[in-house]
């Protein structure tokens, strides 16, 4: 059972060279050699300009993101114990929608509008986790409920500030919905949240395991449930409130990366965590490539390059699979 | 003289405002098979939850080795008593092999992983419930037979004092359950660890338990030997059906009327 080891070692293979061709492909098109000098070089020419300040922070911004993504789907779906869960089913990313689109609304940009999302984010999951716990117990379906629902009354708000909307900020306010990661300017924040964020989830991983039979087992197994599903859903927040302030609600990373991982035979946490940001990472920083330089100058959303191509090659691995789901 | 490795005193527990006992004593030993009879619905579960710990009892005391439930650390507690649940849960894909090795939690240290041991440990585990060659095989595509003698796999390799066993030989044909028990007498024959165990088929708890708890309902129990206690009249009135009792030899046999 070497093959966990060989799916690790291949997506930290690929890494790098996802993330180079991000950086060698655009309106201006750089070889291999180019985009290493342009790296390395210390003083600023056209080519290093474009590497470092344009191509760089948009790609480690990408990777981080879909890396986060992935990571809180795969604690979401162990959280829940439910294979359809994905990050924004608590509403995570229904918060950071309405805060952002009031503060487009209201004119703000730049950081003010990142502080709203993130706001947005965190009073999300502290209504659901305030109203799941309303009588002390915390089952997953409850929580679940309680998610879906604060999820739908989100949408609903974002509909009503679609509708009522001045033309001028529609078209921004769809590509946030939609994704968009044309503004990423300091990659840090996403990075460590990430490192910080898969470490801590690394360490609970032989827990979650156990998790994965059912609550009275890990408690007859001398697990602490309670403490181990707060720590999990704040983490899984914390990751896709960081996610959705980068990038908004990118969709379909968080819910198929993990599955795609399972079908590839990898099952246990220790692995999964750590092969899920990767592949997550990697596809994400792909989608972006595509979205804009297919169509270039014009930017495709994100979201759909992920769906167009996570769709058919989920469904293919699906079909030629032979493992139970 | 030697602490029981489980004592209850004064046990009062009871589920949706129906008691199931009232002033429970009794101490389970080492060596000993106690086995827990009773209809559908009399609390057995509810009993064997409560004293796994699982749940909050009414009133009573339980010690394991001589130290309070509520003194023990979860991971010790883990150690002392282990509990064979009647119902399995496993949403997402993990193989034989990892789910008996979850049994292994309370001995590995928060940031470790399994060591060598450990796996020969689990490994041994599925050799004595006749499931070697099945570790990579995926939990959920196993059949009821085979989950079930998994999950006794996992309370093995967990290693506890006490086994606790809500109906064991379920989903299990004729052969695997004699040879489930089987090897529940011989471990608990091998010393230091005693089993409690629910069951419904009356001529395995006549063939391997030397003790018995009855549930009437109602609050109303009776323990002690099953010498004494596997009576026909006990039966009959435990299950509120006629039963009769016949001899073979050396076995006694158990057959509704």
């Amino acid at each position: 059972m070497y093959r966990k080891n060989y799916v690790l070692i291949g997506l930290l293979t690929l890494t790098p060279l996802v993330i180079l061709a991000a950086l060698m492909v655009g309106s201006v098109s750089l070889s291999a050699r180019d985009v290493f000098d342009a790296l390395l070089s210390g003083h600023a020419t056209p080519s290093s300009q474009i590497v470092q300040d344009l191509r760089l922070p948009r790609a480690l911004g990408a990777f981080s993101c879909g890396a986060l993504l992935a990571l809180a789907g795969v604690l979401m779906q162990v959280l829940l114990r439910n294979p359809l869960a994905d990050p924004y089913v608590l509403g995570i990313s229904g918060g950071a929608a309405v805060a952002t689109l009031v503060a487009m609304l209201a004119g703000a940009n730049g950081w003010l509008l990142t502080g709203s999302a993130f706001t947005g984010s965190l009073l999300s999951m502290f209504i659901v986790f305030g109203l799941a716990q309303a009588r002390g117990n915390w089952s997953p379906t409850r929580l679940l409920l309680t998610g879906v629902v604060v999820a739908a009354g989100w949408g609903a708000l974002v509909s009503f500030i679609l509708a009522i909307a001045p033309t001028k900020n529609l078209r921004s306010m769809l590509f946030w919905l939609m994704g968009d990661l044309g503004f990423v300017n300091t990659v840090w924040p996403g990075i460590s949240v990430l490192i910080l964020g898969l470490i801590a989830a690394l360490l609970a991983s032989r827990r979650l395991n156990i998790l994965l039979h059912g609550p009275l087992q890990a408690n007859a197994l001398g697990v602490d449930v309670g403490k181990l599903q707060l720590m999990i859903y704040v983490l899984a927040s914390l990751m896709t409130a960081t996610a959705v302030t980068i990038a908004g609600s990118i969709g379909f990373v968080g819910l198929i990366v993990p599955h795609l991982l399972r079908l590839l035979g990898i099952s246990d946490h220790r692995w999964l965590l750590p092969g899920s940001a990767l592949l997550g990472g990697c596809l994400l920083v792909i989608a972006d490539t595509f979205a804009r330089s297919v169509m270039a100058p014009q930017q495709l959303p994100v979201g759909v390059i992920t769906a167009i191509i996570g769709v058919p090659l989920f469904l293919f691995m699906l079909h030629r699979s032979n493992k139970p789901l | 003289m030697m602490n029981a490795l489980l004592d209850v005193r004064s046990l009062q527990t009871s589920i949706a405002g129906r008691v199931i006992c009232s002033n429970l004593d009794f101490s389970v030993k080492q060596g000993e098979c106690w086995g827990v009879l009773g209809i559908n619905g009399s609390g057995k579960t509810t009993l064997l939850h409560t004293l796994a710990g699982l749940r909050d009892r009414d009133a009573g005391e339980i010690r394991y080795r001589g130290t309070a439930l509520e003194t023990l650390k979860p991971l010790a507690l883990a150690r002392q008593r282990g509990i064979l649940f009647q119902d399995k849960s496993d949403t997402f894909p993990a193989t034989v092999l990892e789910t008996v090795l979850t049994g292994r939690h309370p001995y590995i240290k928060s940031w470790h992983w399994e060591t060598a041991g450990d796996i020969a440990i689990a490994r041994n585990a599925l050799q004595q419930v006749d499931l070697m060659g099945m570790e990579n095989r995926y939990i959920n595509t196993l059949s009821g037979g085979e989950r079930q003698r998994a999950a006794v796999a996992t309370l093995i390799a967990q290693q506890p004092s006490v086994y606790l066993l809500d109906e064991p030989t379920n989903h299990l044909d004729i052969r695997h359950q004699v040879k489930l028990m089987q090897l529940f007498d011989g471990l608990k024959n091998r010393g230091n660890t005693a089993l409690v165990m629910i069951l419904h088929d009356l001529n395995l708890a006549a063939r391997f338990c030397d003790h018995v708890l009855m549930l009437f309902g109602e609050g109303k129990t009776l323990r002690g030997t099953t010498l004494e206690l596997l009576t026909a009249a006990n039966l009959e009135e435990l299950y509120g059906y006629p039963i009769h009792k016949l001899h073979d030899n050396t076995r006694t046999i158990f057959i509704p009327a």
